[in-house]
């Protein structure tokens, strides 16, 4: 996985947490799709932490995590769970509710 | 990436896993381990599935416990459906502290909520989160057991069944080459076991549990579906959830191979000792005392019962008709005194109703008590209700009567049987099971009931044939002497005026017998008196007789004296001086 767990520390609206466990395919698939994903609908405005559960096993515990990669969405409240490597954008829209940036503007 | 997680991990598979038999984890479930010849197979899934309310949880719950506290198999509880807290406290009821487990670290509980209304799926992915938490728990306690409960709502949770399959072959093919002895559970599907179909993951042993209501009696079964590689009891059976936990009853795993005792025990009632042989019953047999109302069935009951607690053993006696209280009072009346072993604890009175529970439940129920209260005797007052049904009341019976005898436990059933018709033959259903039958019957005549007692059988021992009558007394049972007259027996007051009848005939014997002796006595003596009289009357002749003989004699002898004095003067011959008689003679 390429630089896990940036992260920016300045107060965010987006606050993002993509468990995966080890660098796996899927699990480096769901980071790259990300990314992209953010860069393009929320620039600017979020921030992504990556948990590896191999290394922190105890925090799938928290917010209960069993599929990999799940991402976290922990604001803006309520939280948000969307499992699978997030290759399909339109869903990863609609599940973060996000409106997307093409089309009308935010 | 599961086989690296592997390869780091001992496991107690392999030491465990090469023996000729199947390794076996057992389960500490009462009776269980009787079914299944030892328990889970170890290092394999079983699935335990039934519908809503028939006790998986707590089933699951106690394998996890009592492998922690009582085998040393520290356990692993994956939740689906209730959180920590909610589990702890529902099975806190049974005796479980879950929270002290987990302190001292032999159990983990981890709760998986899964909100299908919260996910959204986007693309490829497993439950690698699900083997990490697994993973992370079974490390921290060093578990050998685990539970998922329920897997199944995986199901509802995750929107991609496919996905979701494939990962719990995966998950379980983790689980056994890690070695873990696993239970999972899952509800109870209309066609197939279970409602997803578990059993396909699932190959090794399932067992289903049921919750069934008979004639609005609910009675809880455990059946073993399949448990390759071993050998296991194929019926139902019934189980209990009581405050000690689940317990299970193999009650028809026994055969009739206990050992039997030759040992006797008093029936507490001299006489009846004596109609069985002089020694009362065999230690270990089963008597049925039948009667009908009012024969004196408990009083039997109570007099074994009491003569068993005096001497040290224990009774448990349990009662279908009457509340405990009231059988010590009614027992005081005939002088036994019940109270007072029950107060130092040898005899318990157990109250039962018979259609409170189904008849599984209490052959359940009484085997429970059997266990706990390890009695010498175990009396049912009645069975009448419970063997109401047939078929399946007698092979209950079959099956109480072997639990009971491999204990080497004495067993008596009292019978209500009802009025008239062939008596033996209501029992006939149960008693070829029975050893010793005592059969109390009431006789009706002459303006009064009386009872008397027969033994109807009795094996291995040379017992009375005779129909004796007896009394309830403020004594207890006392049997009478019977009455036997020419005309077969009699009882009651009856039997008093035929004895009364029979004395006096007796006398008026000895009477006549005494008169009979008087007369050849007096007889005797009349022809005695009569000899006398006449001996003197002969007597009287004789003399007389005598006399004159001899007076002929002298009469005669002076005649010859005469002639010769005359012949000597006639010089007729030669005189002879004093020869007389010479001279008579050639005269001739």
């Amino acid at each position: 996985m390429r630089g896990p767990a940036r992260t920016k520390q300045k107060p965010v609206a987006w606050e993002l947490r993509l468990y995966v466990a080890g660098k796996s395919r899927k699990s480096v698939i769901a980071f790259s799709n990300l990314r992209r994903i953010c860069e393009e609908h929320l620039r600017g405005k979020y921030r992504i932490e990556v948990v590896d559960l191999l290394k922190n096993p105890l925090l799938a515990r928290g917010d209960q995590i069993l599929a990999v990669p799940t991402l976290v969405r922990k604001l803006p409240p309520p939280m948000k769970k969307i499992i699978g490597d997030l290759s399909d954008q339109a869903r990863v829209l609609v599940g973060l509710d996000v409106r997307p940036v093409q089309g009308r503007s935010s | 990436m599961s086989s690296s997680v592997l390869a780091g991990h001992k496991t107690g598979a392999r030491k465990k896993g090469s023996g000729p038999t199947l390794p076996k984890a057992p389960s500490g479930i009462d009776g269980l381990d009787e079914i299944t010849a030892g328990g889970l197979p170890r290092g394999r899934p079983t699935l335990i599935c039934g519908g809503p309310g028939c006790g998986k949880t707590l089933f699951a719950i106690e394998f996890l416990v009592q492998g922690a506290s009582q085998f040393g198999e520290p356990g692993v509880f994956m939740a689906f459906e209730e959180t920590a807290n909610e589990l702890a406290a529902n099975v806190a009821s049974l005796g479980f502290d879950l929270k002290k487990l987990e302190a001292q670290k032999k159990l983990a509980i981890d709760y998986v909520r899964v909100e299908r209304s919260e996910i959204e799926e986007t693309g490829e992915y497993d439950l690698e989160g699900l083997f990490v938490r697994l993973e992370h728990a079974i490390a921290s306690v060093h578990a050998q057991r685990v539970v998922l409960d329920t897997i199944e709502t995986l199901f509802a949770g995750l929107p991609n069944p496919s996905v979701l399959r494939a990962e719990l072959r995966r998950l379980f093919a983790w689980l056994k080459a890690r070695g873990m002895t696993v239970v999972i559970t899952g509800e109870r599907g209309n066609g197939p076991l279970t409602r997803n179909g578990l059993e396909e993951y699932v190959s090794d042993c399932v067992i289903l549990l049921d919750h069934r209501v008979t004639e609005e009696i609910s009675t809880r079964r455990l059946r073993v579906v399949k448990y390759r590689g071993s050998t296991h009891g194929t019926n139902e059976y019934p189980f209990l959830i009581n405050q000690a936990g689940i317990s299970v009853l193999p009650v028809t795993g026994l055969g009739l191979q206990h050992h039997v005792s030759t040992q006797r025990i008093s029936t507490g009632i001299p006489r009846l000792d004596e109609m069985l042989g002089g020694r009362g019953y065999f230690k270990g047999s089963t008597v049925l005392v039948s009667g009908t109302a009012g024969t004196g069935k408990t009083t039997i009951a109570g007099h074994l019962a009491v003569d068993v607690c005096a001497k040290g053993g224990r009774c448990l006696y349990l009662a279908f008709e009457e509340s405990p209280s009231q059988i010590e009072r009614n027992m005081v009346s005939v002088g036994l005194d019940l109270g007072r072993h029950v107060r130092s604890g040898r005899l318990c009175i157990l109250p039962m109703r018979p259609q409170s529970t189904g008849l599984e439940m209490h052959l359940a129920l009484i085997h429970k008590s059997v266990q706990e209260f390890r009695p010498d005797l175990v009396i049912m007052d009645p069975i009448s209700n419970l063997i109401g049904s047939g078929l399946e009341a007698r092979s209950m019976l079959t099956r109480l009567i072997d639990f009971l005898k491999s204990r080497q436990t004495t067993a008596l059933f009292t019978n209500l049987t009802r009025g008239g018709g062939a008596l033996e033959e209501t029992d006939s259903g149960v008693s070829s099971l029975i050893d010793t039958w005592l059969m109390l019957e009431i006789i009706r005549d002459g303006g009064e009931r009386n009872r008397i007692i027969n033994v109807i059988k009795s094996r291995g021992m040379a017992h009375s044939n005779q129909t004796s009558e007896f009394r309830l007394t403020d004594r207890g049972f006392e049997i009478l002497d019977s009455y036997l007259g020419v005309s077969g027996m009699l009882t009651g007051s009856v039997r008093l005026s035929r004895e009364a009848e029979d004395r006096a005939a007796a006398a008026l014997r000895e009477f006549d017998v005494a008169q009979k002796r008087a007369l050849r006595e007096s007889r005797r003596r009349a022809f005695e008196s009569r000899l006398a009289a006449m001996r003197e009357e002969f007597a009287a002749d004789d003399a007389t007789l005598a006399r004159s003989l001899k007076e002929a004699e002298l009469l005669s002898k002076r005649v010859g004296a005469d002639r010769a004095a005359m012949a000597q003067i006639r010089r007729a011959f030669r005189h002879r001086p004093g020869d007389g008689t010479a001279l008579a003679k050639g005269q001739d």
